[in-house]
């Protein structure tokens, strides 16, 4: 019934359904399967199979990768060892910077370091958020300006940040240790997101140079102004993320 | 080893998929891929630099569910494969209920067979990759393969009627 050269293995009609013989070997097997109805039938199944495979699981390679997981690679960038001392020298530089920095009688200031570890938390949660990103978007800007400004008891603004690459989101409330803290999200054209943390300052009306603090992959700018602190958190290279830093500071303090 | 782990990080997208199709739950497979990647960043020494990473965190992956197999048989309690597959499925009818017909069929082949089907099939490894993934020889691949598809072929064809009609 055949006239291929060659008889054709059952390992060579999978190689078939998978996509792996050379062009004269698939047209010696296509002809087989031609004269051979039944066997074609079964053929066109596996083949099928692959499809569907394809169609009910490939959505899952676009979903946005859960926090949980991506935790698990950034946070040992460092051997355990280096992170435990990394994290005892972040103790100690807040302590004493919460010493130093507190005011007479003032309550004490929050130690910055804080700061940047729970902004960069709220980043790496929301920043892959597909659906809901944010709580208000940019269109109700002024909306979600004016509800942030009330629940912090401070007038914040989302600062523009076109000239840096950056279009706002939108943004979200956060409980933070203290009260209320607020996030502002924005993205670049490629889809990369940066976040501007906002929250109330309970040492005051003090203000700090900005400091860099890495937290897995996220890198965060933080500083202290008056009574609120900001950090704005991302994952790009520190010169990049210094830039679109110093640009938020120059707007809120013109 | 920052670079490592951002090698890693990239492959979490393949992860979920085959851990999907592998347990069918979503919940349980996220956990499968947590653990992969929590014991593939512990033994990153032992990763060979230049070798196959993907083959390599696939392999940790298999091994980690065969002992969740083993546990479980030992628990007979445990909820079967496919009662509860919360993946949406596409609006078409059709297409729709013959993809639960396949996910549901995935559930009933033997764990051996599913592997192989799911690391040539959905993950388009080569023979000689799911070989080297799963640490056996290429002629067991095959035979594997073989007996795999042709079983989902009979269970597809037993549930609903027709063999499985075309997936656009």
């Amino acid at each position: 019934m055949t006239n291929a050269p060659q008889p054709i293995t059952e390992t060579e009609l999978h190689a078939y359904v998978d996509g792996r013989l050379g062009t004269a070997r698939r047209a010696e097997v296509e002809a087989w399967l031609s004269a051979n109805p039944v066997e074609r039938e079964r053929i066109d199944a596996y083949r099928r199979q692959n499809q569907a495979l394809h169609a009910l699981f490939d959505p899952a390679l676009d979903e946005a990768v859960p926090a949980t997981l991506r935790v698990v690679t950034a946070r040992r960038r460092l051997p355990a060892v280096l992170r435990i001392a990394a994290m005892a020298a972040w103790v100690l530089v807040g302590g004493i910077l919460g010493w130093l920095l507190r005011g007479p009688e003032a309550p004490m200031p929050l130690a910055t370091n804080v700061l940047a570890q729970q902004a960069a938390l709220a980043h790496v949660v929301y920043t892959p958020e597909v659906l809901h990103p944010v709580e208000v978007r940019a269109e109700e800007e002024s909306h979600l300006v004016g509800w942030l400004s009330k629940r912090l008891g401070r007038e914040v603004r989302a600062p523009r940040l076109a000239d840096s690459g950056y279009e706002l989101v939108g943004g979200r409330l956060l409980p933070a240790d203290n009260g209320p803290a607020a996030q502002f999200m924005y993205q670049d054209a490629r889809g990369n997101r940066l976040t501007l943390y906002v929250r109330t300052d309970a040492g005051g009306n003090r203000e700090t140079a900005f400091r860099y603090a890495q937290e897995g992959r996220v890198g965060v700018f933080y500083w202290v102004d008056g009574p609120l602190g900001y950090a704005l958190s991302g994952e790009i290279d520190k010169p990049q993320l210094l830039r679109v830093a110093d640009n938020i500071y120059r707007q809120l303090n013109p | 080893m920052n670079a490592d782990t951002d090698l890693i990080a990239e492959h979490i997208p393949r992860l979920r998929r085959y851990a999907r199709a592998l347990v069918g739950d979503r919940t349980r497979a996220d956990d499968l891929v947590q653990d992969c990647l929590t014991r593939a960043c512990e033994r990153l020494h032992l990763w060979q630099p230049g070798s196959d990473l993907r083959a390599w965190l696939f392999t940790i992956m298999h091994n980690l569910h065969a002992n969740d197999i083993r546990r479980q048989r030992s628990r007979p309690d445990c909820v079967p494969l496919a009662d509860n597959l919360d993946a949406p499925l596409p609006a078409d009818q059709e297409d729709g209920l013959t993809l639960r017909d396949l996910q549901t069929a995935l559930a009933q082949l033997p764990i051996d067979q599913r592997t192989v089907v799911l690391l040539v099939g959905l993950e388009e490894m080569s023979y000689a990759q799911a070989a080297g993934t799963l640490g056996i020889p290429v002629g067991t691949v095959m035979s594997r393969l073989a007996r795999g598809r042709e079983r989902l072929r009979v269970l597809m064809s037993d549930s609903s009627g027709p063999a499985l009609r075309r997936v656009k």
